[in-house]
């Protein structure tokens, strides 16, 4: 039923036998496949050999509901996208805004942006994590990371009085002014959190079986991984030292010190490893915003219409799960006449396939477990 | 260089229906080309970066290259642009991706202008690593006129040109596995074009597939 | 009449023992569930099932009858019979093991010359239940996870049994009540004589009963439910029941060969007769605590069963301290045994989970390569040095520790070598031709 070509695979050797192969379809009610991701694949006994991903199960039309909405209506709509990382895709949106109405928010607005963008990076790594770690049979890390992620969604609720799909800035700054204890409570989550992170290693990174399940898994050299246009995580476990804070800095990354952490093989323990190396940067970062968060207005001037110059602008942000561009075009109304948003859970399951092949069943959640994606996001 | 951007635009289209507005988005300085576009949005005091052309070493390295196939370049907000012709948009995709180092495919998307003679831009949004630099190929293509898939140069356009296909219904030549991606198979019709309204869907599909009548 | 009566009399007992564990047994396995999934909420930082019952006391029971009251459910295609057939042979398999299992001294069915063969005999039957089951669903997840269950107790169950060798060896016997008899007159369990065969064994019969880290029958998030995908309902809840059973004969068979079955620890030094008091005064703190909660209870039926269940062990307690008083002496053995057989088992079982809740779960060809390249070889390595030391014992008069203890050394001298070259070889053995 399924037209996965093999033969232009050479470097996946078939058994002399010949035994029939199977095609196993997982999903989209699947445990360990993060949502309603369907994957066909074709088994050699429990090899796969060829694989096809088949996404839409989620599609919401995002991009056509942009074209009906002001600007402003249609920021809370990017949150329901990574719904995991809702912060990150609330400022990617935000700054693409007002880089094409050629405003910049306010320092103090930029400064809390960047705090809070970084904790959601950290609690939306601890998600990855806890699952990942489910998916390859480990049930415990999976709480202890929902207790950490708990005290984030914590400070988000107290800021702007949501957890999970926060919409919590606004085009042009913030629209909330920063509760009194944020610093407080930031400060007093980064002092724990560095303890957390080396328990959650202590738990996996040294454990065996851990290591025998990720380590040779999913590779995918730098060269492949640039072709396949991966980002975030995957791209710098493959060695490539390439971060958008850092190429192209926006909010107040670069007023910080932080190391952008780099794996060698490519495979899923270097993933992870990068991943859990990224949290300590996360935390270094906040621990350094919530020092000196300049006063003064939170807002910039702009009207309540916004009726961008017409014209077109392209702004990334690096998400957690990668590089999340926003591609606005404007035809100077208030609604915008194209929104084109660059999903990185989309683009790396692209390399889904590439990762998969000549791999074991077992592999495959692995697999899908390291290359982070949100469904809410791959399908829009 | 010396053509001007208006000769690929349409006349002025009637005003009214805000979601067509044609006004495309290298129609910075002749206003006769957006007439329903109203005054400059008043809060902003200092004027955004008005779009201006683009003249500097890479794109004397593409014209010296490719002559007329690039018919346009502009900077729009600090971005460069580059409108190649689209019967030749494979060569230069090689070529920005082997010669000048675009690396990697940061997006592939298109923009529809359904008043224009050649309704759909197709955008190419690359990103070079050794340079650390943004470039954005832009292709203007008619309704069912073929666009060369560029999926053999850059692995990601494989899936990013089934979502275009999907979305806006541009048909490919060469890409290896040219369907939906997102929609069903079966789904007639191509959401993101602008004269397939938010409230329209396939019918016929819902009703056949999911035994319900409307999905609305 | 009096033929017929004269004929069972001999079997009156048995067949008592036989219908009390029948009709324990489920409620033993559903209250395993339930410690299981206290424990793994104490692990997690949380608190488990809280609300059926005072701390989830009645949880078991809820279970079963939603269980009992689902829709049954038969997928399309299916090979109807075998579907209804599978889970009662897994689970009559399981069951019938527990007829040669000594819980006691006076407490056990059949006390067959042949016992340790007969339970691991037919509790390997089970695997058919498990094969059976997966064929007949029609279903790939299923296919899968029989075929990998078919796989690994092959592979573990001959480890399994060659561990079981080596007590054997020490024993000489294959009754399971002698082999408790010969550990307490011998003073020593057999844990201590022969540790690698006990160790082979803990892994092996994890790998057996399916448990993580080798759960890969019926990982959760490989195969959805592995063998049991398709199954729902009473069916189900057979298998589960199944697998619970099994964790008990397992437990069972190491707490007989290796933890010395229903003695009490230091049986056999008088000093330490004092132990005795422990069952009854572990049941009464266990008592006084549940009334100590009951004023907390925040409904006041919930202290209501909360304090049933403290007069329950309060009463278990009465029982267990009233043997000790000289008139009932007689029956201090096989009351005590039974608690001390039971405790035994329990503390393997939560070995059990406690690996569960610790580690990742295993790949299929690293299982096996564990399996056939490290556990194997050590688990025959070990009858050898277990032999060579019986050897050493009577021919060459050695004493029976020092012998032992030079054996097993060069038995982990082995493992550690074996160790070392599979850390080299990591090639997947699944795919090789």
């Amino acid at each position: 039923m399924a037209e996965i070509p093999t033969a232009n695979f050479p470097n996946v050797e078939t058994t002399v036998l010949g035994a029939d192969e199977i095609i196993l379809n997982m999903g989209p009610q699947h445990p360990a496949t993060h949502g309603v991701l369907r994957v066909k694949l074709k088994l050699d006994g429990e090899k796969v050999v060829g694989s096809e991903c088949i996404i839409g199960y989620l599609h919401r039309g995002v991009e056509k509901i942009a074209e009906h909405r002001s600007y402003q209506q249609f920021a809370p709509y990017v949150d329901r996208m990574d719904y995991v990382a809702a912060v990150s895709n609330g400022l990617g949106y935000c700054e693409a805004v007002e880089k094409l109405m050629g405003v910049e928010a306010p320092p103090r607005a930029r400064v809390i942006r960047t705090i809070l963008t970084e904790l959601q990076r950290i609690a939306s790594h601890l998600l990855w994590l806890g699952t990942h770690a489910l998916d390859i049979g480990a049930l415990t890390p999976l709480f202890y990371c929902l207790r950490e992620r708990e005290e984030i969604l914590k400070i988000f609720e107290k800021y702007c009085g949501a957890r999970l799909t926060t919409h919590a800035f606004r085009i042009g700054g913030l629209q909330y002014e920063a509760y009194d204890e944020l610093e407080k409570d930031v400060e007093r989550f980064c002092k724990d959190f560095e303890q957390k992170v080396n328990e959650y290693e202590q738990l996996l990174t040294e454990n065996r079986i851990w290591v025998g399940r990720t380590k040779g898994i999913g590779v995918i050299s730098a060269q492949d991984a640039i072709d396949m246009g991966a980002t975030g995580p995957i791209i710098r476990a493959s060695g490539v030292k390439w971060d958008i804070r850092k190429a192209f800095p926006y909010a107040a990354y670069d007023q910080y010190q932080w190391e952008v952490p780099t794996g060698k093989n490519g495979d899923t323990f270097d993933r992870y490893l990068v991943r859990m190396e990224e949290m300590r940067q996360s935390r270094r970062i906040c621990l350094q915003a919530i020092e000196n968060i300049p006063t003064g207005p939170i807002m910039a001037r702009i009207g309540k219409v916004l009726k961008p110059p017409p014209g077109e602008v392209y702004h990334s942000i690096e998400a957690p799960k990668g590089e999340l561009g926003y591609y606005i075009v404007s035809d100077g109304t208030t609604q915008p006449y194209r929104v084109r948003i660059r999903p990185p859970s989309f683009i790396n399951l692209e390399a889904f396939d590439k990762m998969v092949r000549g791999h074991l069943v077992a592999d495959v959640v692995a697999i899908i477990g390291t290359l982070d994606i949100v469904l809410g996001e791959v399908d829009r | 260089m010396a053509n001007d951007p208006e000769e690929k635009q349409p006349p002025a289209p009637p005003p009214g229906e805000k979601p067509v507005a044609p006004a495309p988005p290298a129609a910075g300085a002749p206003p006769a080309a957006a007439p329903p576009k109203p005054a400059a949005p008043a809060p902003p005091k200092e004027a955004p970066p008005k779009p201006e052309p683009l003249d500097n070493e890479l794109v004397k390295h593409y014209n010296s290259r490719f002559g007329e196939a690039i018919c346009e370049a502009w900077l729009d907000r600090k971005q460069a642009i580059l409108v190649v012709d689209a019967a030749r948009l494979r060569e230069i995709a090689e070529y920005s991706c082997d010669e000048e180092k675009f690396d990697l495919l940061t997006d592939l998307t298109v923009v529809d202008w359904p008043k224009r003679e050649k309704r759909f831009d197709i955008i190419l949004n690359l990103y070079s690593f050794p340079k650390n630099e943004r470039l954005r190929l832009k292709v203007w293509a008619g309704e069912n006129e073929p666009v060369p898939s560029v999926s053999g140069i850059w692995g990601t356009a494989n899936w990013l040109e089934r979502e275009a296909y999907d979305m806006f219904g541009i048909a490919f030549t060469g890409h290896p596995n040219l369907k939906r991606i997102l929609l069903p198979d079966e789904w007639q019709g191509h959401p993101l074009r602008k004269d397939y309204d938010i409230l329209t869907q396939d019918t016929a599909w819902v009703r056949e597939n999911l035994g319900i009548e409307s999905g609305q | 009449m009096d033929a017929l009566v004269n004929f069972f009399r001999p079997h009156l007992l048995p067949l008592v023992y036989a219908v009390v564990i029948v009709a324990l047994l489920p409620l033993l396995a559903g209250y395993i569930v339930l410690l299981e999934r206290k424990i793994m909420a104490d692990m997690q930082v949380r608190l488990g099932p809280m609300r059926v019952g005072p701390h989830g006391l009645l949880q078991p029971i809820a279970d079963a009858v939603k269980l009992l009251i689902k829709e049954d459910i038969i997928p399309e295609g299916a090979d109807v019979l075998i579907f209804w057939l599978a889970p009662l042979l897994s689970v009559t398999a399981a069951m019938l093991a527990m007829a040669a299992l000594p819980f006691g001294p006076a407490f056990q069915i059949a006390d067959l010359n042949i016992g340790l063969l007969f339970i691991l005999g037919i509790s390997s039957m089970g695997i058919f239940g498990i094969v059976l089951g997966g064929w007949a669903s029609n279903s790939h997840y299923s296919l899968l996870g029989a075929l990998r269950s078919a796989a690994q107790l092959v592979s573990y169950e001959t480890a399994a049994g060659m561990a079981v060798v080596s007590g054997l060896l020490l024993a000489g016997t294959l009754s399971t009540r002698r082999i408790v008899e010969l550990q307490a007159q011998q003073g020593v369990w057999y844990a201590f004589l022969a540790p690698v065969g006990f160790f082979v064994y803990l892994v092996a019969s994890i790998a057996e009963t399916n448990r993580a880290p080798f759960d890969l029958p019926e990982a959760e998030s490989e195969l959805v439910a592995g063998y049991m995908t398709e199954y729902s309902g009473f069916r189900w809840a057979l298998y589960f029941l199944a697998e619970y059973t099994n964790m008990v004969v397992v437990g069972a068979i190491a707490a007989t060969l290796f933890l010395g079955g229903w003695l009490r620890p230091f049986s056999g030094t008088r000093a330490l007769d004092f132990l005795d008091y422990a069952p009854s005064l572990l049941m009464f703190l266990l008592g006084g605590y549940c009334f100590y909660r009951v004023p907390k209870q925040p409904v006041r039926v919930q202290g209501g069963v909360l304090a049933a269940v403290g007069l329950l062990c309060l009463a278990l307690a009465g029982v267990l301290g009233a043997v000790l008083i000289p008139p009932l002496a007689d029956t201090k053995a096989a009351v005590h045994g039974g608690f001390w057989f039971l405790l035994k088992v329990f503390l393997y079982i939560y070995v059990f989970m406690w690996l569960r809740f610790t580690f990742p779960r295993y790949r299929f060809d690293q299982l096996m390569r564990l399996g056939w390249h490290f556990l194997i070889p050590v688990a025959i390595v070990n009858v050898m040095g277990i032999g060579v030391a019986l050897v050493l014992h009577w021919q060459w008069h050695w004493g029976l520790a020092p012998a032992l203890v030079v054996t097993t050394v060069a038995t982990l001298l082995v493992a550690a070598f074996l160790a070392r070259v599979g850390e080299r070889r990591q090639k997947p053995l699944v795919g090789e031709t």
